[in-house]
């Protein structure tokens, strides 16, 4: 049985057709790779996972148990199904540690100690244990991403949701975000990645979804879409992904 | 022109009590009109629309009436639709609050809409609910933008507070008029009653700016 299954996920944005139903089943311990043109539909379909969108029709089934519209299943589902931004969206307020803790304590009631141990082990795992004590403004990019990822594990998430999470670094930062995401692959997490490093994505995915115009229009394993896709829509994005390449 | 502040030490007492009457009201008007404006404030800030028009109402009818009015109107007219007479401090209270509310809420509706909206993705992603996430990840953030203006809101009702003496209200002002036509002393009164507002006002502020610069760590 899947993980994750998504029946006929609709979205509408000001009477724009954004998701145009979309079935998609999710194995345990399956890793894709999203891929599109902007535009495509990929940031609003992992939004729609965990609902911080919406969706306008169609189920999306956790564990066998289809997920209702109640804010109280909603805020339980996000906390089963971790998310990565673009944009980090650490809270400024707060060290490195406090954003760790934060769903510890106030979603999970947890005590400060035991939250500040498990908020330990969550920046030790993304290689930031000296830096529990200090606040985002003081974090390089790639630094910001780790605290976020390590802020996402803290809550024993079934699934991972990484939407663009190497677009808004520097070149130089993308390396070290990209080596948590693959240690978390090695061990097997499940775990959706839009993103443009279509190296990364052949690399770590066990399955690539190409979108476009809001529905699947081709999937396989990497080897299939990256390098022999069989649709002509696939074929010119991924060429003008590659045209500088060396 | 010669003057002489003697006159004015000399009813040290009656300034104590205006003194005491004036921190009272103070107090009572910074609680209840910035707390109650957080309240409207986020009603103004809801989708709701039960919630945005009544706030809206409440916000567009203080801020565009005058306080003295508001108070008079409480100490003089209340009664008599009421079967209750309303005490001095009441009716000014009630004013200054009102009005302190609708101003406010303003500073606090502009204060929370000025967060990115990836602040609430954030405390989303972890699954808290919309009242978590506004207590702890969007208010403690905008209630530093906030603080200038709260500021000022603070220092408006402490000043404000001197239109409690229209109802004769026992507070600085009202026991300055009082000492300066019984001593015919109006420059050396007044100055004084000027002179206690600045001496309380003056560290108020410089707390503010320390609570400033402590809200502002991280940054």
């Amino acid at each position: 049985m899947s993980l994750l299954t998504v029946r006929g996920l609709t979205k509408r944005f000001a009477g724009n057709d954004v998701l145009r139903g979309i079935d998609l089943d999710v194995a345990q311990g399956e890793r894709i790779a999203i891929l599109g043109a902007s535009g495509s539909g990929k940031s609003t379909l992992l939004r729609c996972l965990n609902f911080m969108e919406m969706p306008d029709a169609g189920t999306v089934t956790l564990d066998g148990k289809t997920v209702g519209r109640r804010e109280s299943e909603l805020t339980l589902v996000r906390q089963r199904v971790g998310m990565v931004f673009q944009q980090f969206n650490l809270f400024p307020h707060m060290t490195a540690i406090g954003n760790v803790m934060e769903g510890l304590c106030t979603v999970r009631g947890q005590s400060k100690a035991t939250a500040r141990a498990r908020a330990e082990k969550e920046l030790a795992r993304v290689g930031l244990a000296d830096k529990a004590g200090t606040y985002p403004a003081h974090l390089s990019g790639g630094q910001k991403q780790r605290v976020a990822i390590a802020r996402a594990l803290a809550m024993d998430p079934e699934m991972l949701l990484f939407d663009e999470p190497t677009s808004a670094l520097d070149p130089e930062l993308v390396g070290e975000v990209l080596g948590v995401i693959r240690s978390l692959a090695e061990e097997g997490r499940t775990m959706l990645l839009v993103t443009h490093e279509l190296g990364f994505a052949y690399h770590v995915a066990t399955r690539v979804i190409f979108l476009a115009d809001g529905t699947i229009h081709e999937q396989g394993t990497p080897d299939e879409i990256l390098k022999n896709p069989r649709k002509e829509r696939t074929r010119v994005f991924l060429a003008s992904h590659r045209q500088f390449s060396l | 022109m010669k003057w002489d502040f003697a006159s004015v030490f000399d009813n040290t007492d009656a300034l104590l009590a205006g003194a005491a009457g004036t921190l009272r009201i103070f107090a009572i008007c910074l609680v209840c009109g910035l707390s109650l404006g957080l309240v409207i404030g986020l009603g103004r800030y809801a989708h709701n629309k039960w919630l945005y028009w009544p706030a809206t109402a409440f916000v567009e009818f203080f801020r565009n009436t005058p306080v003295l009015v508001q108070i008079l109107w409480f100490y003089f007219a209340l009664p008599i639709l009421l079967p209750f007479t309303i005490s001095p401090l009441a009716a000014a209270a009630l004013g200054i609050s009102l009005n302190s509310a609708a101003f406010s809420a303003e500073i606090y509706r502009g204060g929370i809409q000025s967060i990115d909206r990836g602040q609430w993705d954030g405390a989303r992603a972890i699954g808290m609910g919309w009242g978590q996430a506004m207590r702890r990840i969007v208010l403690p953030q905008a209630i530093r933008r906030m603080l200038p203006a709260l500021t000022n809101r603070a220092i408006e009702i402490f000043k404000m507070s001197t239109l409690a003496s229209a109802v004769a209200y026992v507070e600085l002002l009202q026991q300055g008029k009082l000492i300066a036509s019984l001593n015919f002393n109006p420059i050396e009164a007044y100055t004084a009653v000027a002179v206690i507002f600045f001496v309380f006002l003056w560290p108020l502020v410089q707390f503010t700016y320390m609570l400033e610069r402590r809200l502002g760590r991280g940054e």
